[in-house]
């Protein structure tokens, strides 16, 4: 999960719905128009943007480790069968949206994330979807992304010491049955912390 | 004042309480038991988090079953696992949840979330990602957003048993300077030693409900 780098510069200041929407815009702009002039140019946005927002270099590498192995692969398969030009539009293009969208969360805090998805989902309240509740579920996910992979690294390592560990089976069933435990917990958490969906729509 | 009145739960077939009569009014009460003798089960009902099957819970006068949002605002929780109580990845920003729930003013929520960090030396990790917190933090993150919630009486599910001894010691510390009433299930006993009732939990039931002095060395005599 890519944490939050507390700044003041233009780019943190931006509103996070403007962030949101520059997002998407991007993200159609490049798909619409597969062109590799493009997807080079966000990417050197994604770069200038970075450095005017003072996050470190490494911080936005960091985001592209998670995908150097499917980025890999992709431009291996588009090199094979289209050519480098098409290689290299690929693996630019999925790295420009990952970077701009890991400076969307470098540099907006979750809250104020949340709030502005909040916003802007309420449009939809009118066919039954809840924005707070939406809000919420994408602040758990967030929220528990590490807690999950703490426990599933925990339990790969207790059926290690048992010997279990390529036995599919002893890894998932603990995981499984933590994770349903701990999400009656959570239920009772957010509860006991007042929560009530329907405050703002009253 | 919390009343419970004849009370009674179940999970399906399974009965964890029988027949609890009790009032509480002291300032600090500690619950002791067992595994399984129904402490948890019954600090869940002080709050609404549970509604008892059998029997009412009342909170100055507030009816758990009827008025389980007006009753948590009355009485917070802190549960024993952290990780499981913090709802925002982000420290402030899980300290201020309780309070926008509340519906406060912006400058209230931010007011009351600097003066909670403060409180607990979370200051400096306002920023920080929640998950990458120690054990003893995590804790103390927890009991800082309740306590910003201001209830009147906050219920303890034992807060130190995941601790080391140092976190231990600094959370018991939290707990003994809250101006709030407290209920604290606990398995650590010399942390009740100050308390001002002690009632011990076994098969559903109070058998013993008296001072420390007396109950936590009855608690120890009836465990060996």
């Amino acid at each position: 999960m890519t944490p939050y780098v507390p700044g003041d510069s233009p780019v943190h200041r931006c509103p996070p719905g403007r962030k949101i929407l520059a997002l998407v815009a991007a993200g159609t702009l490049l798909f619409a128009w597969p062109r590799l002039d493009l997807a080079l140019a966000a990417l050197a946005a994604a770069a200038l943007l970075s450095r005017l927002a003072g996050i470190p270099v490494r911080l936005m590498l960091a985001q592209l480790r998670p995908l150097a192995w499917i980025l890999a692969v992709l431009v291996l398969v588009q090199l094979a069968l289209d050519g480098w030009q098409a290689g290299l539009l690929v693996a630019a293009r999925l790295a420009a949206l990952v970077l701009l969208a890991g400076l969307v969360t470098l540099t907006t805090r979750s809250a104020d994330l949340i709030e502005a998805l909040q916003g802007g989902l309420s449009w939809l309240r009118p066919l039954g979807v809840n924005p707070a509740k939406v809000g919420l579920a994408i602040a758990l996910t967030l929220r528990f992304i590490p807690v999950l992979a703490a426990i599933a690294a925990e339990v790969r390592e207790a059926q290690r010491a048992r010997g279990l560990e390529r036995s599919l089976v002893a890894l998932t069933v603990p995981v499984v049955v933590r994770m349903l435990k701990m999400s009656d917990d959570i239920a009772a958490a957010i509860d006991a912390r007042s929560y009530d969906p329907d405050r703002d729509s009253r | 004042m919390i009343e419970i009145r004849q009370v009674g739960h179940a999970f399906g077939e399974r009965v964890v309480l029988r027949d609890l009569t009790l009032d509480l009014t002291e300032r600090r009460i500690a619950v002791v038991g067992g595994n399984g003798s129904g402490k948890s089960t019954f600090a869940r009902l002080l709050n609404g988090l549970l509604v008892p099957t059998r029997g009412e819970v009342r909170v100055d006068g507030l009816d758990t079953r009827r008025d389980g949002k007006a009753v948590r605002r009355k009485v917070g929780f802190v549960f024993q696992n952290p990780d499981n109580q913090i709802v925002l990845p982000v420290v402030a920003e899980d300290l201020a949840f309780g309070l926008k729930n509340l519906g406060l003013p912006k400058d209230e929520i931010a007011r009351r979330t600097d003066e909670a960090l403060r409180r607990y030396d979370l200051h400096a990790l306002r920023d920080h990602p929640a998950h990458l917190l120690s054990g003893g933090q995590k804790q103390l993150l927890a009991i800082a957003g309740v306590l910003a919630m201001a209830p009147e009486v906050i219920v303890f599910d034992e807060p130190t048993t995941l601790l080391d001894l140092r976190n231990k010691r600094r959370v018991a510390e939290a707990i003994d300077g809250l101006p709030q009433r407290a209920v604290v299930v606990s398995h650590d006993l010399a942390f009740l030693e100050h308390f001002d009732r002690v009632l011990v939990f076994e098969d559903g039931r109070v058998a013993i409900d008296d001072r420390p002095s007396v109950a936590l060395p009855a608690y120890v005599a009836m465990m060996s």
